[in-house]
């Protein structure tokens, strides 16, 4: 899967989360709580349905290599290679 | 499942500052405990003297006094003279600025430095300070202001922009925004002024009843509540940090709390600053890792935490805790909602030592039900009264309130009013503030138990206030914002249980006719919810219902809505004209 596929999805789960937040209007290596304007609950949310989505682990430990929009797409993209 | 009591031992080699619960309880008094704060001449104070004057002028001004980590790990120290400095400039802006005593100074920042250097400086210059929780939406940063007459409000060009400047044109007493990162049209620039600023200032000597505080709380119905905390409140707080966490001169220690909520400020900024301990300010949101880095590697004695947190750490795995050493750690406590006697042994497994719960309110100020250092915890239990606190179980009857003294009869948790940090009022709610109390009970709103060993039990809440990760969400002010979308007929708005966060909030939707449910109709739902609201009050789920349960007067039954979500009996609906559909 390409990083465009993977920031596709990402985008796609965040707008389930935070559909007040335009993708365009953010900036993507950036913190990504504060960019959507999303507290811990939604980020576990988010990193859940990730998860789910790709079928992958994302454990508690590597959450700070989530931290912005960029930072979670690679992630992902590492763990799907 | 009944769980063992972890018992303390007789403390031999161990000294803490309420070593004998019984003794200190029997000879407690106020008046003893008003000796332990220096106060100003004629009778007057001031917090900020107790927090930062007093100990520059006793020597210890090269103590640190806030350790800020930012978001990036980098540290920045103050030492209690660089605070003295900081906020000594800060009440002088505010001054240059016309902001007097009296005035309302409002701060909405995340947690960096300023917020806490505006808190002390405003305190100083004998305004009131009242702070907001950063990942509140536009509505209820209104609200509050408006309530709350904010003259001043200090926070960064960042929330400025996305929170407060369409809100300007609604906020008449609104004099002054400061910012304190950037320039935009309309606002102050903080930075300019602080450097140019006298970092000298004579702290106002405030009378004990002088207003310090305004905190907001949420209500069932109606407006949020502007609850008004004194000068003299500093009394309770600086005695419960002493005795409720332990807290000691030179202690590191760590309350994750941010200040928007009273636990922050109470005990994130306050009680610690006035106990001369070395503060961690954490900028970023949880972690795990980081967190347990924190705890590590600054060496923190005292950590005061809540259950969301202490659930989220406990899911990561006993093994990421284990790896570390915790040499400096003494006391744990916990607080915001009840916490779960599995997470109170899990403390006790992973890290030697219990969470010690602990039991309070917006309105009582301080610390009033807790767990001790030197007293046995029985996992699950809030603890005991405080010291200079008496506590009841009282029945509400046509009479008014009633002690019940059986052990284990349920009933509301109730105080005696008197104590320092209790509540002076609901501003400008004179009605509300006296339906708290009754035949001489502050009631608490919460159902509780007291064993014969005199520990206290949560029950229940007695009330439709929903309680997620440790914030009180009043369901109103959710329904409001959703009332507001076109589509939207009526809402229901509850908490229904999470495993991490307690409670999450749930919107029950019922459309106008013309409006179908659909998915793009939910998201657009939320996402009107969320620009209003904030992410710590919008509901994490909204579901469809043609019809809500509602009561002959056309009241919607949060309660059934609950009680049906929750497969529980109904009780009585006898009220119930429409049912749900």
């Amino acid at each position: 899967m390409s990083d465009q596929d993977i920031a596709s999805a990402v985008g796609e789960e965040l707008y389930r989360i935070a559909p007040d937040i335009d993708l365009e209007d953010i900036v993507r290596d950036a913190d990504l709580q504060e960019e959507f304007d999303i507290d811990s609950m939604d980020f576990l949310n988010l990193v859940t349905a990730l998860g789910k989505r790709f079928q992958i682990d994302m454990p508690e430990a590597d959450y700070d290599e989530m931290r912005s929009f960029d930072a979670l797409v690679e992630y992902i993209s590492d763990k799907t290679a | 499942m009944e769980y063992t009591r972890i018992e303390k031992g007789d403390g031999t080699g161990q000294v803490f500052n309420l070593a004998d619960y019984d003794l200190t309880r029997a000879t407690f008094s106020w008046a003893e405990a008003h000796k332990a704060i220096d106060g100003l001449p004629d009778r007057k104070l001031n917090i900020a003297h107790e927090a930062i004057d007093r100990h520059v002028a006793a020597g210890h001004g090269s103590q640190i006094a806030l350790r800020w980590v930012a978001k990036s790990g980098a540290r920045t120290d103050f030492t209690y003279q660089n605070l003295q400095d900081r906020t000594n400039r800060f009440a002088n802006v505010l001054r240059s600025r016309g902001i007097n005593r009296g005035d309302k100074v409002y701060s909405l920042l995340g947690r960096v430095p300023e917020l806490y250097i505006a808190a002390l400086g405003t305190l100083k210059a004998g305004a009131v300070f009242c702070p907001l929780f950063s990942a509140f939406g536009p509505e209820p940063i209104h609200s509050r202001m408006e309530i709350g007459g904010a003259n001043a409000v200090i926070t960064s060009s960042r929330l400025y922009k996305r929170k407060l400047k369409g809100l300007r044109d609604r906020l008449p007493e609104l004099r002054e925004v400061f910012l304190i990162d950037a320039d935009e049209e309309g606002t102050t620039q903080l930075n300019s002024l602080m450097d140019a600023a006298p970092n000298t200032f004579v702290t106002e000597p405030m009378d004990p009843e002088d207003t310090a505080l305004l905190h907001f709380t949420s209500g069932t119905t109606g407006k949020p509540k502007g609850v008004v905390h004194v000068h003299e409140a500093v009394v309770a707080h600086h005695t419960t940090g002493r005795f409720a966490l332990d807290l000691r001169p030179g202690d590191v220690y760590w309350c994750t709390a941010d200040p928007g909520w009273v636990t922050g400020t109470s005990y994130g900024i306050i009680a610690p600053l006035t106990n001369r301990v070395t503060m961690i300010v954490d900028e970023a949101e949880f972690d795990v890792n980081r967190w347990y880095d924190m705890l590590e590697r600054e060496a923190v004695n005292v950590w005061y935490t809540a259950p969301t947190a202490i659930r989220m750490l406990m899911k990561a795995g006993k093994e990421a805790a284990q790896s570390r050493e915790f040499k400096a750690l003494r006391f744990m406590a916990s607080v915001g909602e009840p916490l779960n006697p599995e997470a109170v042994v899990w403390g006790n497994e992973t890290f030697g030592m219990p969470f010690h719960d602990n039991w309070w309110q917006t309105e009582t100020g301080g610390i009033m039900i807790a767990n001790y250092a030197s007293m046995d915890v029985k996992p699950g239990s809030m603890g005991k009264p405080m010291p200079g606190i008496e506590a009841g179980i009282v029945e509400l009857t046509e009479d008014g309130a009633k002690e019940l003294t059986e052990p284990l009869a349920k009933g509301e948790l109730a105080l005696r009013p008197g104590w320092p940090s209790m509540m002076r009022g609901y501003l400008h709610e004179q009605a509300r503030y006296e339906k708290c109390f009754s035949n001489g009970w502050y009631l608490s709103g919460d159902l509780a138990m007291r064993d014969s060993d005199g520990y206290f039990w949560f029950v229940g809440r007695g009330n439709d206030l929903i309680k997620s990760a440790g914030h009180l969400i009043g369901p109103f002010e959710v329904e409001s914002a959703l009332m507001e979308h076109d589509a939207v007929a009526e809402v229901g708005v509850i908490g229904v249980p999470d495993e991490t966060a307690g409670e999450m909030v749930k919107a029950y939707v019922a459309l106008k006719p013309g409006h179908t449910p659909s998915d793009d109709l939910m998201l657009d739902l939320m996402g009107h919810a969320r620009k209003r609201l904030g992410p710590a009050v919008a509901p994490k789920e909204i579901v469809f219902r043609e019809n809500l349960p509602k009561t002959r007067s056309g009241k919607i039954m949060r309660r059934l809505l609950k009680a049906r979500e929750l497969g529980l009996p109904e009780g009585d609906i006898s009220t119930l004209e429409s049912d749900e559909k």
